[in-house]
């Protein structure tokens, strides 16, 4: 090989090689930060044509309808539980924090945690969108057909 | 009536801008210099009246005409005056009139700057921007009109702007944030022209070196601004999100700053031009797809604009037309483009490659983790997110080989180095830098990670090696004065750009690393203690504002028994919406930050409060202005002014009719 040449083929090689480790790289990093999402419905029954349901202690997004009257509130902390439901059964989270600003009963939320039972979350991070009548695409697929419940705003602020 | 006018003046800057597509380019085509003349004539008129058309709408908003479906669902009688001004960009509809304001106002500017540049290019650059104005205002026009009426039937009341955006942050983060992206359109069309003309040289490089600096300040700028926009008006005290749209914003500017980079090599040494004009294709492709994910709505985010797959689907067609029809010229032109210069391992060429080959990765990745969602989902493989650790764990891994070659850059001369010169240099700052990110961080805090070790590191490094390099430029005339002197402006913009740089990474470690979050039960007479610093709530109070009510937590601070500052957290109901907004309260210091957000009230006379205390944070932002006063700096550069006035005493005699305004470049 003629020196030109050898020197291209190092060149080619540190490309390849540079490549390669990047795209391992982000692969290994994506692995433990995919969440999928599910809907309580989801959650219960299963997603998708095989039915798989996550396992206890993974970690995914949810995304639902706060059931009116379920949220319950631990008097001395800031503990708080609520249930979650789409168009089927309901599932439980629990939550230790301070929901967001638009958090109400029977608007929708998205909350992200880890599955500690088959139909129970707990939640490190409750998202409740801007937009006053905006619901997670998601969510708005999910729950198609179901009315949407009015807020109560009365409720809002008064000890629930 | 007013409204009525705005859609009509808009529909004749459309009629406008289709000439400036057109007239140009195919004068510029069959080299008839009449054609070529009206360019800049169309380009003032489009801006006018585009510009009689968004005044139109801010007199609709400002005289509460809730006839218009714009002005009713954004803005309510009880709404400030300034904030019914910002409400013509708070929405959909407003924002998209407000980016075709600073499309026709940068075409306007660049027709008036350009007028050293031959006709050919003068020409085709207009054309070219022409053809993006007639896009945008279709867009507008068909799919997105502001000017909608309600009529016969329309509310008395409007429907309120967004609390969230009613701050002052709010007012100018928008229309930087379209500058930047706009600006970047700037950029393009000269790499389109260029490639049209069939002459990709320095002086290309040199004529298009302002406008890119320009687009990116403003993105810089933006940027910044946006940041600590969420910082304080989320009331999650987080200062970025990862969110789509954040993203879409962080894409173009990192192209842009490769670009800047790549653009400097070309100019001085006429290096890397057919990666130049890429990039410059490529930083205004990204600004389109960034609108693209903002505006269809296909991405989950948390600026929650309206969706409408039916805009998704226009723009997704121009950007394909607009990226395919670029990269179909590239393709076809590029290939005549060498570039002469010839360079070693050691040399600054190959740093300025490796940064720019780190900043593409760079967004590759935000690109892949903000896109894979959308793709996952049109797969049928359900729907995805892709947390924060993933571009924090990827953007860790590249700072530090970007930081690392930041340092040694400055060092290195164009074409070749000797190593062993370099090499005991190198040494000399690492040692430096080790020991005071060792006595610094050791003495201040009890554990130090390895990674905020590193990160502070780098920062040090990059710092150090700067100043290293300044001292020995300034020591080589006789006296350190008269060698400071000696120094060019655009050599004092990179070393600003680069002290930014050191100083955003310096707060994102330490802020990161050193952060305290509570959030607590409190009632009025407790406190809690968080890192030295004595939180005493003292009890609630109603406010009232102009279209709001709420209540305010009245929280002291107390440092060895000395009280600091009295911080009231508010959460306030928007009268028209019944929207609740949380308003943090901040006490900002250059050390750290006390942070104060009030959650919702508990039972027995108990709140919740939420607690931050961040250090340094406030060096992210100072950061970013640091580094946006470097393009601040080059935009003033005598350079660039200079040429085009000497260019403009040469040629020309005739143009003597229209103001020699080529200074505005900067504004």
């Amino acid at each position: 090989m003629n020196p030109r040449r050898k020197k291209r083929m190092v060149t080619l090689l540190a490309v390849v090689f540079g490549l390669g480790s990047a795209v391992a790289l982000v692969l290994y990093a994506l692995q433990g930060n995919i969440n999928l999402f599910y809907t309580p419905t989801e959650l219960i029954q299963g997603k998708g044509p095989e039915k798989q349901k996550p396992l206890v202690g993974q970690k995914l997004r949810i995304g639902g309808m706060v059931v009116p009257g379920s949220v319950k509130r631990d008097p001395d902390s800031l503990h708080v539980e609520f249930k979650l439901m789409d168009t089927g059964p309901t599932v439980k989270v629990i939550y230790k924090g301070i929901l967001p600003d638009l958090f109400r009963e029977g608007q929708g939320i998205v909350a992200q945690g880890n599955l500690i039972a088959p139909n129970i979350i707990e939640a490190f991070e409750v998202l409740a969108k801007h937009d006053e009548e905006y619901m997670p695409p998601e969510v708005a697929e999910a729950v198609k057909g179901i009315k949407h419940q009015k807020p109560v705003y009365n409720n809002v602020k008064g000890d629930s | 009536m007013i409204p009525e006018l705005g859609y009509i003046s808009l529909t004749i800057a459309l009629g406008l801008s289709i000439l400036l597509c057109i007239y140009p380019l195919w004068g510029a085509y069959t080299n008839n210099l009449r054609l070529m003349r009206a360019a800049p004539a169309l380009a003032i008129g489009q801006c006018v009246f585009v510009f009689i058309s968004y005044a139109a709408l801010v007199y609709a908003s400002l005289t509460d005409d809730f006839t218009l479906v714009y002005v009713a669902s954004n803005s309510s009688s009880s709404l400030p005056w300034y904030y019914k001004i910002t409400s013509t960009w708070g929405g959909h509809e407003g924002a998209m009139l407000l980016w075709l304001v600073m499309q026709a106002g940068w075409t306007a500017i660049v027709s008036i700057a350009s007028q050293s540049l031959p006709w050919p290019l003068r020409a085709r650059v207009l054309g070219v921007l022409g053809f993006l104005g007639v896009g945008f205002m279709f867009y507008t026009l068909l799919m997105s009109s502001p000017f909608e009426s309600l009529l016969p039937y329309y509310p008395v009341e409007g429907h309120d702007l967004n609390p969230l955006l009613q701050d002052p942050g709010m007012i100018i983060h928008p229309p930087l944030l379209y500058m930047g992206y706009v600006g970047l359109s700037v950029t393009f069309s000269f790499a389109i022209a260029a490639l049209l003309t069939g002459k990709l040289d320095n002086t290309w490089a040199k004529w298009s070196r302002p406008w890119t600096i320009a687009a990116w300040l403003f993105l810089t700028l933006g940027i910044t601004l946006g940041s600590w926009w969420a910082y304080s008006e989320l009331g999650w005290g987080g200062w970025w999100f990862w969110d789509p749209v954040e993203n879409a914003s962080l894409m173009p500017w990192l192209i842009a700053t490769a670009l800047i980079h790549s653009l400097a090599a070309t100019e001085k040494r006429g290096v890397f031009k057919s990666w130049t004009v890429l990039l410059a294709i490529a930083g205004f492709s990204f600004s389109l797809l960034g609108t693209f994910i903002v505006r269809s709505g296909v991405l989950v985010s948390v600026h929650a604009f309206t969706t409408d797959p039916g805009r998704g689907i226009f723009i997704l067609g121009f950007l394909a037309i607009v990226v395919g029809g670029s990269l179909a010229l590239y393709a076809m032109r590029a290939s005549a483009v060498n570039s002469a210069g010839r360079y070693r391992l050691f040399s600054r060429e190959v740093a300025l490659w490796l940064n720019n080959i780190l900043l593409c990765v760079a967004t590759l990745i935000v690109m892949l983790g903000t896109l894979l969602p959308l793709v996952h989902k049109e797969l049928g493989m359900g729907s995805i997110s892709i947390g924060e650790p993933f571009f924090n764990e990827m953007f860790s891994y590249l700072l530090v080989p970007f930081a690392f070659a930041l340092g040694v850059a400055p060092l290195l001369r164009w074409k070749q180095n000797k190593f062993n010169t370099l090499k005991n240099k190198l040494s000399l700052i690492a040692l430096i830098s080790i020991v005071i990110t060792a006595s610094w961080l050791y003495s201040s805090y009890d554990v130090v990670s390895l990674m905020t070790f590193i990160a502070v590191l780098l920062a040090i490094w990059v710092t150090i090696s700067t100043i290293f390099d300044i001292v020995e430029k300034a020591t080589k005339q006789t006296s350190i004065l008269v060698g400071l002197k000696q120094l060019t402006t655009s050599y004092w913009a990179m070393v600003s750009g680069h002290f930014g740089f050191a100083c955003v990474v310096m707060g994102i470690a330490l802020t990161s690393a050193y952060s305290v979050e509570r959030d607590v039960r409190m009632l009025p007479g407790e406190t809690v203690t968080l890192n030295e610093y004595v939180y005493r709530f003292d009890g609630i109070k109603e406010i009232v504002g102009a279209n709001y009510t709420g209540h305010a937590a009245v929280v002291s601070i107390y440092n060895n028994g000395e009280k600091v500052t009295e911080l009231h957290a508010e959460k306030r109901r928007y009268n028209v919406g019944m929207q609740f907004m949380t308003e943090a309260a901040i006490d900002a210091s250059l050390g750290r930050d006390l942070y104060v957000a009030l959650g919702e009230q508990l039972s027995n006379g108990a709140w919740a409060l939420r607690i931050y205390h961040k250090p340094y944070i406030r060096w992210m932002w100072l950061g970013g202005l640091i580094i946006s006063f470097a393009g601040l700096l080059i935009l003033l550069d005598k350079r660039y002014r200079g040429t085009t006035k000497a260019s403009q005493k040469t040629k020309d005699t005739n143009e003597s009719s229209q103001p020699a305004t080529s200074d505005e470049v900067s504004s």
